[in-house]
Formats: C-alpha cells, sequence, structure tokens
C-alpha cells in the first residue's frame, strides 16, 4: 500500500546547522496496517509524515502509494489518497466556518471542486449522521463557527473530517498530544473504532508508549533518522513500556528522553 | 444638502462593488492586495477609450471586468508561483499598471461626455442598487459553492485546504482575480458616471476600499458571507456621507480627503486592538483584587 525506498532527508546541507532528519528509511505497509510509531525528539517522526504526505520531498529515495510513484506530486494532489490529523487542533480545521461547511470541503477530497453548491441538505442529513457517531453533540451544532468548539471538539471533527471519505492511507501526527487526558482518551477511543470498522491502513505518531504497545498491529521506533525497532503484531501483543525502553537503551546505547513522553497511563 | 446626499448614496453604490473586490481579498483571502490602485484605472481606461470609440457601454463594462482579472492573475501568480511577498507583489503590479493605463488612455485624460453610457437612459440612483445587489448575491452563491469554500478556506486555514486536495495557489489567483475583476467594473462604471476617466482616478483606492469594509462591519456586523458583503455595500455608502459631510466643513479641502480617510482606517484597525488589551487589563485587575482579597480573609481566619 505505502513503500519508502532508501529514503533520506538533510537539512540545513552543507552549514553549521546540518541535520539528519531521515536516514536511508525503508517502510512497508500492507493494506489494513495500523502501525504506531515512537521515537526521541528529533528522531525523524514527524519528518517522515511530512515526506509521506509530500509537505517536504525527500533527498534520495523514493515514495509509493499503491505502486504509484507519487514522487513528484504535491501535497493537494496526493491528499485524494491521504487523510491527515495534525498535531495542533487549530490545524486541521477553518476556524471562520461552519461545522457543515468544513465538512462540505472534506467531503470534496479526491472530487473536482467546482460550482455546485457545497452544503445541500442530502449531504446535511449525511453530516448529521457522521457527526452523531462522534457522540459529542456536534450533530445539533452544524451551523456554528468551528472557531467556537473547544480543542477536544475540534479534533474529533478533524479525524472525522480526515476519514469519511476512506482515505487509502491514514497520517495521525500526535493528534492526541495537545489534548487533556480524558479528551485524549475520547479521541484515542474514536481512532480505534473508525480504524477498524473502515479497515484504514493508518500510520500513527505517538509520545504515549502504552498508547502505542495498546493501539495498532505494529509498532516501529525510531532514532536519528533511522527505524532503529520494528515489532510486528505477534511480539506486540506481550510488549510492555519496560522492555521497549530497555530495547532502546540497549540499541542506542542511551536512554529514551523526550520532554512530551508518556511512558503509561 | 440633500443632493449631495443624493450624489453621496449614489457614488456609494458604484463604489460598493470596489469595496466588495477588497473584501474578497482583504477579509477572505486576508492578503492586502494594492493592485487595486492600478486595476481601478484600468477599468476606468478601458471604458472611456472605448466607449469615445463608440461600443457598447454595456459590452464595455464588461471587458473592464475583464481588464481586472487579467490584472488580478498577474498579482496572484507573482505572489503565488513567484514566491513574491503578497505587498510587494500587488505594488509591482500598480506600477506596472500605470503604464498599460496609459498606454490605454494614450493622454492623461479621456473624456466620454455626451457618448451613450450606462447611465444615459437610466440615472445611477436606479440603475445602481439593482446591479449592486445582483453581484453581491452571486458572490455570495459563489462563495458557497465547492470552489468558493475552498477559497475562503485558503484564507482561513491553507494547510487545511491543502490536506484536503485543493490547490491554493489556483484559488489565490482565483480570488485575487475576481477581485480586480469587479474593482475595475466599478472604475468602468465611475468613469461612465463621472464623464471621464483619468490616470490618477486609482490613487488611495484600496485605502477607501479598506474604510469601507472596516465602517460597514462594525456598523453592521460580519456574522455571515451574506451579512458581511451587505455591511460592505452599506460601509462605501456610509463612507461617501461621510466624505460629503466632511467636505461641507468650511475649513477642510477636497484634498484633505484622502488624510481623512487614511484616519478613518487607522483609527478602525486600532480601536479594537487596543478595546481588548483595556478589557483583558481590567478583567485581570478585578481577578487578582480577588484572589488578594479571597487570600487576606483566609489568613485572618486561620482556623485550619
Amino acid at each position: 500500500m505505502l513503500d519508502l525506498r532508501n529514503v533520506s532527508k538533510l537539512f540545513n546541507p552543507g552549514t553549521f546547522d546540518e541535520k539528519v532528519a531521515l536516514m536511508d528509511v525503508q517502510l512497508s505497509m500492507k493494506p489494513g496496517d495500523f502501525i504506531t510509531v515512537i521515537g526521541s525528539n528529533g528522531a525523524g517522526k514527524s519528518t517522515l509524515m511530512n515526506i509521506i504526505s509530500g509537505v517536504m520531498k525527500p533527498d534520495t529515495g523514493e515514495v509509493r502509494i499503491d505502486h504509484r510513484d507519487i514522487q513528484q506530486l504535491p501535497e493537494f494532489k496526493r491528499s485524494q489518497w491521504i487523510g491527515r490529523v495534525f498535531q495542533d487542533p487549530m490545524a486541521g480545521t477553518a476556524p471562520h466556518m461552519t461545522i457543515e461547511e468544513n465538512l462540505a470541503m472534506a467531503y470534496a477530497r479526491g472530487k473536482r471542486r467546482g460550482l455546485s453548491i457545497g452544503v445541500t441538505s442530502r449531504k446535511r442529513s449525511m453530516f448529521r449522521e457522521q457527526l452523531n457517531r462522534l457522540g459529542i453533540g456536534l450533530e445539533d451544532r452544524l451551523r456554528a463557527k468551528v472557531g467556537l468548539l473547544s480543542g477536544g471538539e475540534r479534533q474529533a471533527l478533524s479525524l472525522l473530517m480526515a476519514t469519511f471519505t476512506r482515505p487509502q492511507i491514514l497520517l495521525l501526527d500526535e493528534h492526541t498530544a495537545a489534548l487533556d487526558p480524558a479528551r485524549a482518551e475520547l479521541i484515542t477511543k474514536l481512532t480505534q473504532d473508525i480504524v477498524q470498522e473502515m479497515k484504514l491502513t493508518t500510520l500513527m505518531v505517538t509520545h504515549n508508549m502504552e498508547q502505542a504497545i495498546r493501539l495498532g498491529n505494529r509498532l516501529i521506533m525510531m532514532d536519528k533518522g533511522r527505524i532503529i525497532l520494528d515489532v510486528n503484531e505477534e511480539r506486540k501483543k506481550n510488549l510492555t513500556v519496560e522492555q521497549l525502553l530497555g530495547e532502546f537503551e540497549q540499541i542506542s546505547g542511551r536512554k529514551l528522553a523526550d520532554d512530551r513522553m508518556v511512558l503509561g497511563l | 444638502m440633500v443632493s449631495s446626499l443624493i450624489g453621496a448614496v449614489e457614488l456609494g453604490l458604484i463604489y460598493a462593488i470596489m469595496a466588495l473586490g477588497v473584501y474578497i481579498t482583504f477579509r477572505i483571502l486576508d492578503f492586502p492586495d494594492l493592485t487595486v490602485d492600478g486595476s481601478f484605472a484600468t477599468g476606468g481606461a478601458i471604458a472611456a477609450v472605448m466607449i469615445s470609440h463608440g461600443y457598447s457601454p454595456w459590452l464595455v463594462s464588461l471587458l473592464a471586468f475583464a481588464g481586472g482579472l487579467a490584472a488580478g492573475a498577474c498579482t496572484g501568480l507573482l505572489h503565488t508561483k513567484g514566491k513574491i511577498n503578497g505587498l510587494l507583489s500587488g505594488i509591482l503590479m500598480m506600477i506596472a499598471l500605470y503604464s498599460i493605463n496609459m498606454r490605454i488612455l494614450d493622454k492623461p485624460n479621456v473624456s466620454v461626455y455626451g457618448e451613450d453610457t450606462v447611465f444615459t437612459s437610466i440615472s445611477p440612483l436606479v440603475l445602481m442598487p439593482f446591479v449592486v445587489i445582483a453581484i453581491k448575491l452571486l458572490l455570495d452563491l459563489f462563495l458557497h459553492t465547492d470552489l468558493g469554500l475552498s477559497l475562503r478556506a485558503t484564507g482561513d486555514n491553507a494547510r487545511m485546504i491543502r490536506s484536503f486536495g485543493a490547490n491554493t495557489d489556483n484559488t489565490t489567483i482565483l480570488g485575487i482575480s475576481i477581485s480586480n475583476g469587479l474593482v475595475a467594473l466599478s472604475g468602468a462604471l465611475i468613469a461612465q458616471q463621472s464623464g471621464f476617466a483619468d490616470i490618477t482616478m486609482g490613487v488611495g483606492m484600496i485605502v477607501i476600499g479598506l474604510a469601507s469594509v472596516i465602517i460597514g462591519e462594525a456598523i453592521f456586523g460580519a456574522g455571515s458571507v451574506f451579512r458581511a458583503t451587505f455591511a460592505v455595500l452599506l460601509g462605501s455608502i456610509v463612507y461617501r456621507i461621510v466624505v460629503a459631510l466632511a467636505l461641507r466643513v468650511e475649513w477642510m479641502e477636497a484634498s484633505d480627503l484622502k488624510l481623512i480617510t487614511a484616519v478613518i482606517v487607522i483609527i478602525a484597525l486600532v480601536f479594537p486592538s487596543v478595546q481588548r488589551s483595556i478589557k483583558q487589563k481590567s478583567a485581570a485587575r478585578r481577578r487578582s483584587a480577588e484572589l488578594a482579597t479571597l487570600a487576606s480573609k483566609k489568613s485572618i481566619g486561620g482556623d485550619y
């Protein structure tokens, strides 16, 4: 489904600030895979997301979706296959537009945006039904401006908008990191339900070790731009946070450090 | 007095089309577009020259609109594909258009006095309300289409709409084009109403447009698109009435107008942020006083 071959990316090449963001990364996802990604600060997790979504271009290597070479496609063209939820709850929605208008824009993913009316009554009832699944009462506030919603509500809406057109790949970039624990748990639960129900091929970056182990069928750990550990479904079932920390120390020779790292609940 | 007020409403209606254009760039795209000063005169120049050559004034107005579209597209291309700062791309086009407008006019001003204009058989006061309302409603409708939604999202959260597959370069270029099309149309109608087009007729137009948008929003609110465009129309008329009244003050000269306009815009831009910071300060002061009394009560009570 998603293939990264020998992908490398340098920041500020040839200068004093040169930094290896990704070094020769190989990653292959099968349809329906749900991979969680953990790693310390500057391990290259976000760069990986940005390279897949097309925000950045790799210096070398190639990115394929469903065997299509998408190397040359800009972000907005890749969007027809890739749904994305950002860490910042403000990033995934347009604050001065209404909930239904935001949903209409998400619904138009992969379609030509023409002169037909964005929010029709048929779409509106469909949106209401979809919002109902979130279980947070947004279905009664279709005409409210999204800027009025709380961070948790906006992130739930972002998740719905990113997924309800069934993208081939779903990228979740620490999408619960900016929320309080209760909200984060709600969004995690919604994520799990939606991914499972729609069988979405998902790549989720998280700073929560326990979450990384609990969710998904595969776990990868990154450090200094490389994938240093790849845990398959079977091994992942019995994995503990302590084991994971131990593995990291053994491979990289230092303790795992991330200022936002959460070891467990 | 009454006649000057009627004149103000008439001008306000024609300039309202320009203000709607400024609303698109300034408010929807969040892009302060200075092309306006050039494209307004482009519209006027196209209208005056073609009408004096005997073309139909309706066709001419339409062509002026198209001229504005082209000018706006150039600014949009400079900004998106050329990656030139937004203000600078507008300034560059404004300067370039000065030469182009001079080429169109061939002399500093062209009169259409006595020629057939759209206002020959119908007075502007009768015709313009229909034209302006029609343009406003069409714009409202467009901003609610799929394309219009992505145009609005481009100004609101470009990263978000890109992640849903819209090409924000294209929507930006489209928005700036439509904006300048409306501005040029307004220029064409002003040339027909006043009977001439002048190379300097666009000077300061962006500030007048901003003033109309800001005054309109301040007085009439801007909750929805429908309401905001309506507010812009009324803002344009109110601005012209203010100007008409200001001109009646004895010691004021017509050339002071631009200064007055700039002051209006400055007040309108500064006032909300000053108001906000005063509110925040007083709220903070009240709350700290509250907490302080609470703390002192506790220490006096001392019953732990």
